[in-house]
Parts: C-alpha cells; structure tokens; sequence
C-alpha cells in the first residue's frame, strides 16, 4: 500500500504548485494593465490624494515581489487584506457566503450524482429503445441551454402562478435545515439539470464501452439477470471514467453556481464575485477567484486519486 | 390536463420543426449545384432543421435594420406595455420596443460571438500548429502555458480579467478569445502531432518547404475536419459564455441591444407569469441547438468517410 500514498503525495505537491503558479497569475494579472490600476478604479475622481491613498491600501507603491510575498502570507494565514468599496476585513465578507456556496453545491451534487448514475444504467440496459433516444436528446438539448434560461423555466413553472417554491432565495431569520433545503429547491434543481445530462451521457458510454467484452458475455450465458451483469460486472470496471467526469461536473457546478446565485439572489460567493467585478473592487475578487481556482484544482485531484483507487491492478501494483 | 395539453403542444412544435427541416433540404437539393446536393441528402432532418434556423438568424442579423419595425434605442412608450398590434411583442423596462431589440440582439450578440470564436481560433490553431511543427522547448513552453490557464475556471477566470481591464466590447472579446484559443491550441496541437510524423511531411521539409508553407499548405489541409467541427462547438461556448456574461451585467453594455442583458432587465416579469422575457434566452438556445445539430451531422459525416 505505501505507493498509493507516496502516489497521492505526489499528486497533492503537483496540485499544490498548481495552486502556486494560479496564485502568482491572479496576483500579477493586475500588472498586465497599461498604467496603474488605483488610476482606473477611481476614473473620475482620481485626484493626487485619493490615488495615493489607493495605492498605500494595495501597496502599489512597493515593488511586485515583495507585494506578492505579503498577499500570500496574509492569504495562508487567512487574511485577504481589506475590500476597496466598504473597508471591510474579505474575510468577513467570504465567511458565510462560502458556507452558503457549498451548501447550494452540495445539495446539488446529492441530487444530481445518484439521478444521473440510475438514468446512465438504465440507458445503458434499455439501450436504443425509446426511453434511451429520448433521454439522449433531452441531454443534448440541455446541454446547450443557458443556465439562466433553465433557471428562469423553472421559476416560471414552479414559482410564478401557482408559487409552489420561493423564486427567491435568502436565509434571512436563520431558518430550519427543511426550510432552508425547501427555499433552496429551485437553484439546486437547476444546477442539477445542468449538469445531470452530460454525467448520464458519459455513465451510460463508460458501460456500454465494456459490454462487448468477453467476461461480460460469459456472464450472460451464465443466465445472469441484465440488470445484474451492469451493476454487479460491468459498472466497477467503468468506475474509473464516471468518477472523472463526475468530478468535471462537480467542478463545473462552481462557475455554474454563479450565475444560478445572481437569478435567485442568493446570498453566496458567485454573487459577491459579480458585485465586486462591478465595482471593481480587486481584493475581493482575487480571493473569491482564489477560492474557486482552489475548489477546481482539489476536485480534479480528488478524481485522479479515487480513479487510481478505483483499480485494484493499480492498488496491488508490485 | 394541463400535463396533457402541454404534453401535445411539445410534440407539435417538435413535428413542426422537422416538416420546416424536410422542407428546406427539399428546396436546398432543389436549387443548389450538384457537389453541394449529393451532401445535402445525407443530411439528417434535425441537421437540416439547424441549418434553416442557422440561416433565418444570418438573414435577420445583417438585415436588422430593414426587418425591426422601430429603432433599437428609442423610447416609445410606457413600460412593460403587454402584446398589442403596434409593438407585437410589447415593449421592455424602459419602454423600448422588445421585437427591435430582439431583432438587433441578433446582430449585437451573434456577431460578436462569431468575431470572438474566430479570433480565438485565429491564436490558438496559429500556435497549436507551430508548436507541433517546432516542437521542443516553444511546444513545452506552450502547452504548460496552456495547462496552468486552464487550471482556473473559464468563467472565473474571464470575471477577474473583466475586474482588471474594465468592461467594453473590445476587452470582452479579447478576453474570451484568449481564454477560449487554450482549448483551441490543445486540439489543433493534438491533430498536428499525428501529422507532423508522416512521410510526406519529411519529403516537404527535405523539399525545403519554410515553416509557414509547411503549416498552411501541408499540415492544416488535413486538420481542417476536426477543426472545422470544433469551431461550430466552440462557438456555443462562446456564444454560451458571453451571454452569461452580459447576463451578469459584465458583458455587452446597454443601451446596446443584446439577449442575456435583455433576460436581466425583464426578468421582473416573469414572477408574474409573462413569458416575454424567456423570448430573448430563448434565441439564445435555438441557435445554441441548432449549431450543436449540424456540428453532429458534420461530425458523424467525418467519421464515417475515415472508414
């Protein structure tokens, strides 16, 4: 077993200098602009005072490296300096969104992961009848629908006359776990319409792809139920590539929550991030892309390490 | 019973579209020269359907002014005003007639989506070819280049550049067309590094071919299918994410007429059951499926012509 640790070791350092390098591009993007940037955060108020005083707060005046040693200090120690447009520590600002973020996520995945696992099988066990050609379109249809579209949809179907579900999402006066999963429904059935069809399309192509080897069809001459040959036989060896794209989608559910939060105005990361774009306040956007970027790089290691975990010829290696 | 009778809606909108799909391939084998006719007829009825849709909005696109009955930016009237037969399909927030718009948000976010994908195609094959073909440290120096922008979110990614430059429809296309010429490089690299190998590659470098003659004359000929195929794909993201964008306020910048900012500002409506505001994302998905269908035809035309 000690390899499979030395592997995941090496996984987590390359993620981390992943991280590394994600961190220096975030930070130095704001080099890149011809000019200075308090300069073209305040435009039409830029008096002499004022973009000093811009400066002092980013630090522009010091030269880059050293600036960027001090962001990632701060930035490991947990302190993302302070908001441009209310002077208020980023941490604040992050705390209970990221919290609200990962639960809208969440409750997503729960949804979506065993949704499109059942639709994958059963695709792939009724294959080519009606049931497979129609939930194949629907996915392609899907697929290519904005997400504010899906979501607006659904508002008008679930929300509008008959206002069965709330449009909006908020968690004002610190609501019950059941009411805050019932305000939270239609956000989270979005996220899973969107990403439910492409994780269904690759399950059902991960065992279909294994359903003309040899020990797929000794089992079905051994008079093996079909629903048994998948489950039992066909679906641990298509692990691997599920759990690959199950991560991809998970993955994608963090741009996706972004603007899925702006149409129901939930109180979460996306939401704080579009703000800040707007008002152009850089050290709120760096550490919400930060945290992204980070949520990205750990879900994609995660898969690496599960789909290695997922193979006993790689798990027994000698 | 509202099931039902939604139910048989769906299905005579799905039979309407294929009878459209029959009839244009119909009249296009009909009316075209003969090359184009033999293609055609392989052509499956959802493929002939996006392209008829694919058509229809090229034609409202570059003829928006002729077609829309009033100005994209004029005021006319009150707000939220509902159908009626002078504005046919009411008028929006500001009382802004909605057909216009919609007819000039074909022009604003199709052709701005098309200038972007075709940049982004322009960096990414340039440079995916040249590091095939040169290889060595520029492939290196290239392609890690590539997988640490790839490592942040598109999304995100676009959002934090947008913080730093500002948000005008220069930057905006810029910006995704960079971001989005990532996945181009990695597809065209991948295809030329099947042909750089061959002989005739060899015989054109003996030949004394230079770089550039090498790259457009021999290697890209033969990685136009897959590229071809990509652009249609790459267009819906891009399409996609612009419109998000604006959607966001971040994109196109009003008073230009564009669909995802028209979803944002009507969106009020929609609570109180008026479908006006789905219209404009609506668009945004047709032409979205549409491409996706003749990129499928082409794709599945590509494969089956290697066997």
């Amino acid at each position: 077993m000690s390899h499979i640790w030395s592997m995941i070791a090496k996984r987590l350092a390359l993620g981390l200098l992943t991280l590394f390098i994600v961190s220096l591009l975030i930070f130095g993007a704001t080099e890149l602009l011809p000019g200075d940037f308090a300069e073209e955060f305040l435009g039409q108020a830029a008096t002499p005072e004022t973009v000093a005083a811009i400066r002092r707060e980013l630090g522009l005046d010091l030269p880059m490296h050293t600036r960027y040693i001090e962001w990632l200090t701060g930035v490991v120690q947990g302190d993302f300096g302070n908001s441009l447009s209310n002077r208020r520590p980023v941490v604040d600002l992050i705390s209970t969104r990221l919290g609200n973020t990962l639960f809208l996520a969440l409750y997503a995945a729960a949804i979506a992961v065993p949704l499109s696992l059942m639709l994958g099988i059963l695709a792939a066990l009724f294959r080519n009848s009606f049931f497979d050609r129609f939930s194949n379109a629907s996915a392609l249809t899907s697929i290519s629908f904005p997400e504010f579209f899906v979501a607006y949809i659904l508002i008008f179907w679930l929300a509008g006359r008959g206002g069965m579900f709330p449009s909006m999402a908020s968690f004002r006066g610190d609501p019950s776990l059941g009411e805050m999963l019932y305000r939270t429904f239609l956000p989270a059935l979005t996220l899973t319409l969107v990403v439910t069809a492409h994780m269904m399309r690759m399950t059902r192509a991960a065992i279909i792809n294994l359903l003309a080897s040899p020990y797929i069809e000794m089992a079905r001459l051994k008079g093996m139920k079909p629903m048994r040959v998948i489950v039992r036989h066909a679906l641990p060896n298509a692990l691997a590539p599920i759990i690959n794209v199950i991560a991809l989608n998970l993955a994608y559910l963090i741009t996706g929550v972004v603007v899925v939060e702006v149409v129901f105005v939930f109180p979460g990361l996306g939401q704080l991030m579009v703000d800040s774009v707007a008002a152009r306040d850089m050290p709120v956007v760096q550490a919400v892309a930060l945290i992204f970027a980070a949520a990205y790089v750990l879900l994609n290691l995660t898969a690496d390490v599960l789909a290695t975990l997922s193979n006993p010829r790689l798990v027994h290696r000698r | 019973m509202g099931f039902l009778i939604g139910f048989l809606w769906f299905v005579a909108v799905i039979a309407a579209c294929m009878a459209a799909g029959w009839l244009f391939r119909t009249i296009a084998i009909a009316v075209t020269p003969k090359g184009v006719k033999k293609e055609l007829r392989t052509a499956p009825l959802t493929a002939s359907f996006g392209m008829l849709v694919i058509i229809i909005y090229i034609i409202v696109a570059v003829f928006a002014p002729l077609i829309a009955p009033f100005p994209e930016r004029a005021v006319l009237g009150a707000e939220y005003l509902p159908w009626d037969d002078v504005h046919l399909l009411g008028t929006d927030n500001l009382g802004r007639d909605m057909l216009s718009r919609l007819i000039f948000g074909a022009r604003n976010t199709v052709g701005i989506a098309f200038a972007t994908t075709a940049l982004a195609f322009l960096i990414g094959s340039i440079l995916g070819l040249l590091a095939a073909t040169v290889g060595g440290w520029l492939d290196q120096a290239l392609s890690r280049a590539v997988d640490v922008l790839m490592a942040i979110p598109a999304l995100i990614f676009s959002l934090l550049l947008l913080t730093i430059f500002g948000t005008s429809i220069l930057t905006l296309i810029i910006v995704i067309a960079i971001i989005d010429s990532t996945r181009v490089y990695r597809l065209a690299r991948s295809v030329a590094l099947n042909i750089v190998v061959m002989d005739y590659i060899e015989a054109a470098k003996l030949r004394g071919e230079g770089l550039w003659r090498l790259i457009t004359r021999e290697i890209l000929p033969n990685a136009m299918a897959p590229l071809v195929a990509e652009f249609g794909l790459r267009f819906c993201f891009v399409f996609l994410a612009i419109s998000a964008l604006s959607f966001l306020g971040l994109g196109l910048q009003p008073p230009m007429a564009d669909w995802g900012s028209m979803v944002k500002e009507n969106a009020t409506l929609i609570a109180f059951g008026d479908i006006t505001p789905l219209l404009p994302a609506g668009a945004i998905a047709l032409l979205t499926v549409s491409v996706n269908f003749v990129v499928d035809w082409q794709l599945h035309r590509a494969s089956g012509l290697k066997e």
